[in-house]
C-alpha cells in the first residue's frame, strides 16, 4: 500500500522537477502577488488630491484650509475662483474631493455664529468618500474647538480655565499604528495558498484524466484512496512549502509581527491545506477537461475570497451570506492567521476555527471519493 | 494452450443511459488464446475490454477474468491483468525508465524481480540505450511497445490490448504481433480488438461486433467460409458505379460490393459466372477487364454479414 503511494509521490516530484514552468508558477506569482497585496491592498485614504474654493478671503478662511494640508491626508491640487470648473474637474475623476467656503465665514465666526464649510465629494467611491469626509469633520472640529478656545482665552481668560474638555485617547490593540499591512498580509497567505492548492490539485488530475494515464493507473491493483493520497499528498508538501515562502516574505519584507505560536499556526496551515486539497479534488472528479476545471476553480475561487473576511467584515453581511461563509476554509484560516500574527492567541481561543477546518476536511473528502468513484464510470 | 477458460463472458450489457453499447455478449477465451474483437469505430468492442478490466460496471450479465468476477472481485482482477490502451497512456515528460520504475511500483514488482523485469521490457521494446530519453521524444511504435511493457511487468495472465496499433507504421505493427504471439506461446490470454481486417488475422479466433452484439465468432477461416454464402468473384470493370448498379440485378447475383477499384460480387453456388457475368454486363453498357474466383477476406465476412457496411474505409497504413 505505502509502496504504491510513494510511487505516486515520487513520480509526482519527477513531472515538477521536469516542469519549468510549473517551478516557476509555484515561486514567482506568489511572492509578486505578495509584494502586490502588502503594497496595493489598503484601506487607507491618503494624499486625497482636493480642489479649494476660497470665497471669504480672510485670515480665518485661510487658516482653516491650511490645516488639511498639514496633516498629509490631502493635497490641494487646485485653488478655483469659480465653481464652473468643479464639475469637470470631479466628473474626470482627477480631482474626488473639494472644499469650499462662502463669503461672511469669518465674519459669522466672529459674530460667534455658525459658518459652514462646504465638502463636495465623488461618492463613486463610496468608502473611500466617506473615509475621507471623515478627516475633513476631525480637521473642522478641531479647528472650531481651536478657534473657540482662542477667542474666550482673548475675551474671558478666567473663564476660559474652566471650560471642560473630552480628548480621545487611540489604544488600538494588536496595531497600534492601525497598519493595514499587518491586516493584509496575513490574509494574503490564505488567499494565495488557496488559489494555488485548489488549482493545482484540480489540474493534476484533470490532466491524467485527459491523456489516459488516469485509467491506466485504475487498471492496476491500486485502491481509489492510495491513488487520491499519492495524488494529494505532493501538492500538501507543495502548498506547506509555499505558505511558508510567502509567510516569510510577508514577515520579512512587510515587517508584520508574529506572536504567537507557530505550531499553532502549522496545525491551522496543515487543516486548511487539507480542506483545500480536497476542493482541487472535488472539482477535477467533475471536470473531464482542464478547461472545465478552470471554469469550476474560477467560480469558487471568487466568491471563497469575498465571502472570507479578507477584505470585507463577514459581521457587516446579510445574514444569508454570513451563513454562506461557515462553508468556506479561507475564513477560518484568516482567524487562525491574523490570531497566530497579530493577537498571538492559541488554541484556547482558536480551537473552533480548527475544528470547523477538519470537519470541513471530512465532509469534502466524503463527497470527493464518493465523486471520485463515480467518475470513473 | 489447453482448455480451462480464462476469461468467460456470460449475456454482458452495458447501457449508458437509453444507449446500449454492449448487448448480450457472450464468449469464452482459453489460456493462452489471442481472441480479436473485430468491428468498426462505436460498436462496443472497448466498452467489454473497459468492464472486464473493472474500468466501467456491466449494466447486466456477469463476466469472470482468470475465475474473479470483473463487478464484485475487480481488485482480484486487476493484479492478474495488463491492459494497453490505443492512447499509449504513459508519461511524456517522464523517461522511458522512469514510466517502467512507476507502473512496476504500481504492481508491486520489486526487488530482482524489478530489475529483471525492467531490463526485459527495455530489451522487447528495443529501447535499449534510449532508456534516459522522454517518452513524449519517442516515435510511435517505441512508445507503443514501451506501453505494452509497463502493462506486462508484472507478468500478467490476461493482456487486454484495446486497439494496440493505431497509428503505428506497418513495420512496427509486425514487430508489435510477433511479441504479442510470443506471449500467447507463453501461455499469456489476449482480448485485443482492432479495426483493422490484417490484424484480425493475426488472432486464434475472433468475435465480428456490429452495434453492440457478436454477429459472428470463430477462426478467421471458419468465419471466412460460412458468411459468405455462395461464390466469390472479382470484377474489374468500367464504370465501375454503373457495373455495381447493373450486377445487382443479374441472375444468381446474392451480393454486390465495391473494394477498391474493383467489384466483389457473391454468387450462388453452381453456377458459371466467369461467362454469364461479362455476357450480362456488356448488356448494360458495362466493360469488364478481369473477372476471377477469389477467396473471401474478413472484409468480405464481414460486409455480408452486417449487410454491406465497410468495416474501415482507409486501409491501414
Amino acid at each position: 500500500m505505502f509502496d504504491r503511494i510513494w510511487c505516486m509521490i515520487v513520480k509526482e516530484f519527477l513531472q515538477l522537477r521536469r516542469d519549468k514552468y510549473a517551478r516557476f508558477r509555484l515561486i514567482v506569482p506568489p511572492i509578486l502577488q505578495m509584494l502586490i497585496y502588502g503594497y496595493a491592498a489598503t484601506f487607507e485614504v491618503n494624499r486625497v488630491q482636493i480642489a479649494v474654493m476660497d470665497f471669504d478671503h480672510s485670515q480665518e478662511s485661510r487658516d482653516l484650509l491650511s490645516r488639511f494640508t498639514f496633516t498629509g491626508r490631502f493635497e490641494v491640487a487646485k485653488v478655483l475662483s469659480n465653481e464652473h470648473e468643479l464639475k469637470s474637474l470631479i466628473g474626470s475623476s482627477d480631482i474626488p474631493m473639494a472644499l469650499k467656503i462662502e463669503p461672511g465665514f469669518a465674519e459669522l465666526l466672529r459674530k460667534g455664529q455658525t459658518a459652514h464649510l462646504q465638502v463636495i465629494v465623488d461618492g463613486t467611491n463610496s468608502n473611500t468618500a466617506l473615509i475621507a469626509v471623515g478627516y475633513v469633520n476631525q480637521i473642522a472640529n478641531q479647528f472650531s474647538q481651536d478657534y473657540a478656545r482662542d477667542r474666550l482665552n482673548q475675551m474671558m481668560p478666567a473663564l476660559a480655565a474652566t471650560v471642560p474638555q473630552i480628548s480621545l485617547e487611540q489604544r488600538p490593540w494588536y496595531n497600534p499604528d492601525l497598519n493595514s499591512q499587518w491586516f493584509f498580509v496575513p490574509g494574503v497567505i490564505g488567499s494565495i495558498t488557496l488559489m494555488m492548492v485548489v488549482t493545482l490539485t484540480a489540474f493534476a488530475i484533470v490532466r491524467e484524466r485527459e491523456i489516459g494515464t488516469l485509467e491506466q493507473i485504475m487498471v492496476t491493483p491500486i485502491r481509489p484512496f492510495e491513488l487520491i493520497l499519492g495524488k494529494t499528498i505532493p501538492f500538501f508538501v507543495v502548498g506547506l512549502a509555499d505558505v511558508v515562502l510567502v509567510a516569510v516574505v510577508g514577515t520579512l519584507w512587510f515587517q508584520v509581527p508574529f506572536r504567537g505560536n507557530p505550531l499553532v499556526l502549522l496545525l491551522g496551515v496543515v487543516l486548511f491545506l487539507m480542506s483545500t486539497l480536497n476542493v482541487g479534488l472535488l472539482i477535477s472528479t467533475l471536470s473531464s477537461t482542464q478547461q472545465q476545471a478552470f471554469v469550476l476553480g474560477f467560480f469558487f475561487l471568487n466568491p471563497a475570497f469575498t465571502l472570507s473576511g479578507f477584505a470585507f467584515p463577514i459581521t457587516s453581511m446579510p445574514k444569508a451570506m454570513q451563513m454562506i461563509t461557515y462553508a468556506n476554509p479561507l475564513r477560518y484560516f484568516l482567524v487562525i492567521l491574523r490570531g497566530t500574527f497579530l493577537k498571538g492567541v492559541g488554541l484556547g481561543i482558536l480551537w473552533p476555527q480548527m475544528l470547523a477546518l477538519a470537519l470541513l476536511t471530512s465532509v469534502l473528502l466524503l463527497a470527493s471519493v464518493a465523486r471520485f468513484h463515480k467518475s470513473i464510470d | 494452450m489447453n482448455d480451462v477458460p480464462s476469461i468467460v463472458v456470460d449475456q454482458l450489457v452495458k447501457r449508458f443511459g437509453a444507449f446500449t453499447a454492449v448487448n448480450q455478449v457472450s464468449f469464452e477465451i482459453r489460456s493462452g488464446e489471442i481472441f480479436g474483437l473485430l468491428g468498426p469505430n462505436g460498436s462496443g468492442k472497448s466498452t467489454i475490454i473497459r468492464m472486464l478490466c473493472g474500468l466501467l460496471t456491466p449494466s447486466s450479465g456477469s463476466a469472470t477474468v482468470v475465475g474473479f468476477d470483473v463487478a464484485r472481485q475487480a481488485e482480484d482482477v486487476r493484479r492478474h491483468i495488463g491492459y494497453m490502451s490505443q492512447k499509449f497512456s504513459l508519461y511524456n515528460d517522464l523517461t522511458a525508465i522512469e514510466n517502467l520504475q512507476f507502473f512496476a511500483g504500481l504492481y508491486g514488482v520489486k526487488g530482482r524481480a524489478l530489475d529483471e523485469r525492467i531490463a526485459w521490457a527495455i530489451k522487447m521494446s528495443g529501447l535499449a540505450g534510449s532508456e534516459q530519453l522522454l517518452t513524449g521524444e519517442l516515435s510511435g511504435g517505441w512508445k507503443q511497445r514501451l506501453a505494452l511493457g509497463c502493462a506486462v511487468l508484472h507478468r500478467p495472465r490476461v493482456l487486454f490490448l484495446d486497439e494496440p496499433t493505431a497509428g503505428v507504421d506497418p513495420l512496427s505493427r509486425r514487430q508489435f504481433w510477433e511479441l504479442i504471439h510470443q506471449m500467447s506461446r507463453e501461455g499469456v490470454t489476449i482480448l485485443v480488438t482492432t479495426h483493422y481486417m490484417d490484424e484480425a488475422e493475426y488472432c486464434n479466433r475472433l468475435a465480428l461486433i456490429d452495434e453492440g452484439r457478436i454477429v459472428e465468432m470463430g477462426t478467421p477461416t471458419e468465419i471466412k467460409q460460412t458468411a459468405v454464402k455462395g461464390d466469390l468473384l472479382l470484377i474489374e470493370c468500367s464504370p465501375l458505379g454503373g457495373g455495381l448498379a447493373a450486377i445487382k440485378q443479374a441472375p444468381g447475383v446474392i451480393d454486390a460490393s465495391v473494394f477498391g477499384a474493383a467489384l466483389h460480387v457473391v454468387v450462388s453456388a453452381g453456377r458459371d459466372p466467369v461467362t454469364e457475368l461479362p455476357a450480362f454486363l456488356a448488356g448494360h453498357d458495362v466493360r469488364v477487364g478481369r473477372i476471377e474466383p477469389i477467396s473471401p477476406s474478413l472484409e468480405d465476412a464481414f460486409v455480408s454479414l452486417t449487410g454491406s457496411r465497410a468495416l474501415s474505409s482507409e486501409p491501414p497504413q
